[in-house]
């Protein structure tokens, strides 16, 4: 019983230090883009340590890109609204984390794409404990380091564009996006949200496009059209996918 | 507003909805609505940040070296390569093609 146990934890620490070190790899990268986006050094740190949720710090620094300190309260909504997931993965960890106020502080600020993923693809109630945490407090440490580094590289680079630095930006939310397309839906409402984007950007202000491309999911989550059955699915995926070719 | 006041809100906002994760009951979840919208709200929003990272500069829709560079991105994601070489690559992309064609 004890050697199972343990080889659950172990395997729970090995899935969290890996996941670890390929997501604090990238806080580099949005380091170097929250000073382009014309964060200081220390704003972007305070960012990486207080916000603590990769896709809402990129879309900060995005719209704040975009549209400036004008931007403001679309900046705020779009990390805000962004982060909305973070509270139904708390849900999620509640049950399996217990603990006291303290603890559950903590874990709370914890609550992460990741540390969610690690924890809940382990098979028992204690490694998937170990999963959380291990990969929550070395995601936190790793993170902030790299935020710290990239700032301070990107802060040295100066002219940005020359570099290709906001063709990073664009593929960097790529990536965040690219593991939710698994099924119709969310491909639909994908392409639906940027060509919203798109199409609004020459008429209002930036930052609004991304909000407006919100009311997509709101429409297409409260009625579930195209949640539909795989035999269906599979045949209008080839002309969403065609779709999206085009429209790049 | 300030940059530092739009930081500090943003944050706490999104600290916010980590902990009001841990304070509702758990029954919230079972319900499929509210989790497929939050769910499409992640998907909505990044894919209209990748539009407008791509295509947009201020309020002007310009297509210049950073639609190849998405391009190259969206074939490197696809085969499954590590997102910061994805990154990198997208950048190079972007940085050559301007070197390139000035």
């Amino acid at each position: 019983m004890r050697a199972v146990r343990s080889t659950n934890d172990t395997a729970a620490i090995r899935q969290g230090v890996s996941v670890s070190l390929a997501v604090s790899a990238y806080g580099v990268s949005f380091g170097a883009l929250a000073v382009t986006a014309g964060l200081d050094i220390w704003q972007a740190c305070v960012l990486s340590l207080l916000m603590f949720s990769g896709g809402s710090q990129f879309a900060l620094i995005g719209v704040v890109a975009s549209g400036g300190v004008a931007a403001g309260p679309a900046a705020i909504a779009s990390a805000v609204l962004l982060g909305s997931r973070n509270s139904l993965y708390a849900m999620r960890m509640a049950p399996v984390l217990g603990g006291g106020w303290l603890r559950r502080a903590a874990a709370s600020h914890l609550t992460i794409d990741e540390s969610t993923a690690v924890a809940t693809a382990q098979p028992t109630l204690r490694s998937q404990k170990v999963g959380f945490w291990v990969t929550g407090i070395l995601i936190y440490v790793g993170w902030n380091i790299t935020t710290l580094v990239g700032a301070i590289v990107g802060d040295a680079l100066g002219d940005v564009s020359r570099f290709g630095l906001d063709a990073a930006a664009a593929a960097a939310f790529l990536g965040l996006l690219w593991p939710r397309l698994s099924q119709l839906q969310p491909v639909v409402v994908a392409i639906a949200a940027a060509f919203v984007a798109a199409l609004l950007t020459p008429w209002v202000p930036a930052g609004i496009p991304v909000l407006a491309a919100a009311a997509v999911a709101l429409l297409v989550g409260l009625t579930n059209w195209w949640g539909m059955k795989p035999e269906e699915a599979a045949d209008v995926d080839v002309s969403a996918a065609a779709a999206g070719k085009a429209q790049s | 507003m300030n940059l530092w006041a739009i930081i500090i809100v943003a944050s706490l906002g999104c600290l916010a909805l980590k902990v009001s994760g841990y304070l509702v009951p758990t029954s919230f979840l079972e319900k499929p609505r509210p989790s497929r919208i939050a769910n499409l709200l992640t998907v909505a929003l990044l894919a209209a940040l990748v539009a407008t990272q791509t295509l947009a500069i201020g309020e002007a829709v310009v297509i210049d070296a950073r639609v190849p560079a998405l391009l190259v991105a969206a074939a490197l994601f696809a085969l499954r390569v590590p997102f910061v070489l994805v990154i990198v690559a997208a950048a190079a992309t972007a940085a050559l093609l301007r070197m390139t064609f000035g």
